[in-house]
C-alpha cells in the first residue's frame, strides 16, 4: 500500500515536471522543472530497489548535468528567444508521431501485461547488496563495453572544450 | 481500489515519458529546450530498463541503465558546446533560425 502512494507521487512528480519542461517560456523555469521530473525519476529508481542508480541519478543528472544546462542557461542570452514565439507550429506532425507511437505502446503493453504475466504482482527479494552485483557483472561480464564508454567520454570531453573554445 | 503496482504501471509511465520528449523535441524552436526534452526520452528508457530488470530479477538492466546515462551525459555536453559555438556564430539559440544547410 505504501508502495503504491509512492509510486504514485512519483509518477506525478515525473510527469509533471516532464509536461512543465516543454512548455514554459522561461528556459531556466524549464531546467528547474526538468530537475522535478529527473528527481521523481530517481525516486522511482528507489522504488525498484535500485539504489546505485538512485545515487546516480542524483549525484550525475541533478547535480551535473542539470548544473551545465543552468551554466549554458546562463552563458547564452535567452531573453530575445523568449520574446518570440515558443512553438515552431508542427503540432500536426507531433499529433500524429505521438498518436502512432502512442497506440501501438498502448497495445503492445496491454497485449504483453496479460500475454507475459507483466501484471502479476512482484515477489519481493531483499535489495542487499545492489551496488555489489552491478559490479560483479560490470567488470567482469560487461568489460569492454565499460572502457568503451570511458573512451566515449574522454572523447565527449575533449569535443566539447574544442567546440567551445574561441578559435578553432 | 488501489491496484498494487506491476511491471505495467511502470511501463505506462515510461511511455508517456518517451512522448512527452517526443512532443517536446518536435515543436520547441528553443535549441536549450530541445536538448531537455531529449533528456526525458532517455529518462524514461531507463525507467523501462529498470522495470524489466526487476521483473525478471536480473541486475543487467541495470547495467544498461548505467550506459544509457552515460551517453546521455556525453550528448548533454557535446550539445551544449555545439549550442555555444553557435551563439558565438550565429547570436542565436532558435532552431528555425539555424537554416544555412537547408534546401
Amino acid at each position: 500500500m505504501v508502495n503504491t502512494i509512492f509510486f504514485y507521487t512519483f509518477a506525478f512528480l515525473t510527469l509533471v515536471g516532464a509536461v512543465l519542461t516543454i512548455t514554459r517560456r522561461n528556459a531556466v523555469y524549464s531546467a528547474i522543472s526538468l530537475i522535478v521530473s529527473l528527481c521523481g525519476v530517481a525516486g522511482l529508481y528507489l522504488l525498484q530497489s535500485a539504489e546505485f542508480l538512485f545515487a546516480v541519478q542524483i549525484i550525475l543528472y541533478v547535480g551535473g548535468v542539470m548544473v551545465l544546462f543552468l551554466f549554458v542557461i546562463m552563458l547564452v542570452n535567452l531573453d530575445e528567444a523568449a520574446r518570440q514565439p515558443q512553438f515552431n507550429g508542427q503540432w500536426l506532425i507531433a499529433l500524429v508521431c505521438t498518436l502512432g507511437v502512442g497506440g501501438e505502446l498502448a497495445y503492445f503493453i496491454m497485449k504483453g501485461g496479460t500475454d507475459f504475466e507483466l501484471a502479476k504482482v512482484p515477489d519481493m527479494v531483499p535489495s542487499a547488496g545492489n551496488t555489489e552485483r552491478i559490479a560483479d557483472v560490470l567488470f567482469s561480464q560487461y568489460l569492454l563495453p565499460f572502457e568503451v564508454a570511458s573512451v566515449m567520454l574522454l572523447v565527449a570531453i575533449v569535443g566539447s572544450v574544442i567546440m567551445a573554445k574561441r578559435r578553432f | 481500489m488501489l491496484h498494487p503496482i506491476t511491471a505495467v504501471h511502470y511501463l505506462a509511465l515510461s511511455a508517456a515519458l518517451l512522448l512527452i520528449g517526443t512532443v517536446g523535441v518536435l515543436v520547441r524552436r528553443n535549441i536549450v529546450i530541445i536538448l531537455m526534452s531529449i533528456e526525458l526520452i532517455l529518462n524514461g528508457v531507463n525507467i523501462n530498463l529498470i522495470a524489466f530488470s526487476k521483473y525478471f530479477h536480473n541486475v543487467i538492466g541495470q547495467i544498461f541503465a548505467i550506459f544509457v546515462i552515460t551517453v546521455a551525459v556525453a550528448e548533454a555536453a557535446v550539445g551544449l558546446g555545439i549550442l555555444i559555438a553557435l551563439f558565438r556564430n550565429r547570436k542565436t539559440v532558435v532552431a528555425d533560425e539555424v537554416n544555412l544547410l537547408k534546401w
